[in-house]
């Protein structure tokens, strides 16, 4: 029991990489500031062309969404960050870790306003389009607040996720918290400061996990 | 060589293909054979919790919402970091595989509980007493007539999460379990080309891609329209 403790609790070890794992919780939340943005524009303009009247829109949005949906978000990062140097790209971890989840949380979040908006009936188009409203206008004031509001949920749900995966960055070495960690962990030989780290995600996001099932609930009754 | 050689040797390079494509194979075999495990030990365990929480016991409801929340809440690859190289300082070594199996399952088998929970809540309060008054106990009532109901309203977001959840395999690479991704590194490095990685791409979209379709048409299929 005391060498549980002593392994996964030391607070003396936690106390002296504290100021480590700041500055890493530094990179994770900048990385979050790049890549929530990105990845909720991504995901609107993606749900647009899945609803587009175009044929060969509507499919190469739907093709891109489950492609990406369908690989594994670390292969894409590794592909992006070890195999576009072959093609005489050279790429920040910081880019390359930018750039895959652009194109992950596009998928994403696409599903997530498509099912939004196709949720809104088709007479509230109608009824915007008579008082004179063009289409886009249409689109951003009368779809898209109901199809957000109606989706909310989903969104932070997936906004977790994202969260959650930003610590997939350690693996190409961009100092963000997960890597300040384990990087204490390998220096320590003690497991506190993975164990710090994951106090701090639980700290943030618990809430949220909360609210979603909170608000499941709520949906349910 | 033009640019567009190049690129066609740099990504789908025959010769560096053929050599690692074997590699590649047994990491498929691995990440199928890892995917399958996964789902049958989360599902089974998060259909348990929320079949227990169904009795509202509160102290047991009380540990089943914590547990699904931790592990809803903490990234994967925190969890098997700490678990691959914190328990082998306390006397317990399991093999990266393992660790990779029981972290997955244990993070499907926490949004199961919660989606199933879910399905369960959303089940009229008339389908409980039409159980129990034809003779039914509580548990067969649940069983037989509300898990059934709620199994189909969960199958849609299950099978998302799922697939979610399989994919997350590749993060068994940090830790060496020889899948696909893993295989792929490997072959990259020594090859000095990004054909493996090409060949591993491909690969997972060949394996995932089927499934990612069958929960789009699940999604429609399945939509029961409130009023």
């Amino acid at each position: 029991m005391d060498k549980l403790i002593e392994q996964f609790f030391d607070v003396e070890v936690m106390v002296a990489v504290l100021p480590t794992i700041i500055q890493g919780m530094w990179m994770t939340l900048a990385i979050c500031a790049v890549v929530i943005p990105m990845g909720l524009f991504g995901g609107l303009f993606a749900a647009l062309g899945m609803l587009s009247k175009h044929r060969w829109l509507r499919w190469s949005m739907i093709i891109f969404v489950d492609f990406f949906r369908a690989i594994p978000p670390l292969v894409l990062l590794i592909f992006v960050y070890a195999g576009l140097p072959f093609a005489g790209l050279r790429i920040s971890p910081f880019t390359a870790v930018a750039f895959a989840f652009l194109l992950n949380n596009s998928a994403y979040y696409g599903e997530i306003f498509r099912a939004g908006i196709q949720s809104i009936g088709f007479g509230q188009s109608e009824a915007a389009r008579s008082t004179g409203l063009n289409a886009s206008q249409t689109m951003t004031y009368v779809v898209l607040p109901q199809a957000t509001r109606n989706v909310l949920p989903d969104l932070i749900s997936n906004t977790v996720e994202v969260v959650k995966l930003t610590s997939l960055a350690s693996v190409v070495s961009l100092g963000e918290m997960l890597y300040a960690a384990d990087m204490a962990r390998s220096i320590t030989y003690n497991a506190s400061p993975l164990v710090l780290v994951a106090l701090i995600y639980l700290a943030a996001l618990w809430p949220l996990v909360r609210l979603v099932s909170h608000f499941e609930r709520r949906i349910a009754h | 060589m033009s640019s567009f050689e190049r690129f066609l040797d740099t990504f789908f390079n025959a010769t560096v293909l053929e050599k690692y494509a074997p590699a590649i194979l047994s990491g498929v075999g691995v990440t199928v054979w890892l995917s399958i495990l996964i789902i049958i030990a989360g599902m089974a365990f998060g259909t348990l919790l929320a079949c227990l929480r169904a009795y509202r016991f509160k102290p047991l409801s009380f540990f089943i919402v914590i547990y699904a929340d931790i592990f809803r809440a903490l990234p994967p690859l925190v969890m098997i970091l700490l678990i691959f190289f914190g328990l082998p300082s306390v006397g317990i070594t399991l093999s990266s595989f393992m660790v990779l199996f029981v972290v997955l399952a244990l993070i499907l088998s926490a949004f199961a509980e919660e989606i199933l929970w879910a399905g369960i809540t959303s089940i009229e309060k008339g389908q409980w007493e039409a159980g129990r008054s034809t003779g039914l106990g509580f548990t067969q009532t649940l069983i037989f007539v509300v898990l059934p109901q709620a199994m189909r309203l969960a199958i849609p977001p299950l099978t998302n999460r799922a697939i979610a959840i399989t994919k997350m395999t590749a993060l068994g690479t940090v830790i060496g379990v020889p899948d696909i991704l893993n295989q792929a590194s490997t072959a990259q490095s020594f090859s000095g080309n990004a054909s493996p990685l090409m060949l591993a791409a491909v690969a997972y979209v060949v394996l995932f891609l089927p499934f990612v379709i069958l929960s789009r048409w699940l999604e429609n299929r399945y939509f029961w329209r409130k009023a």
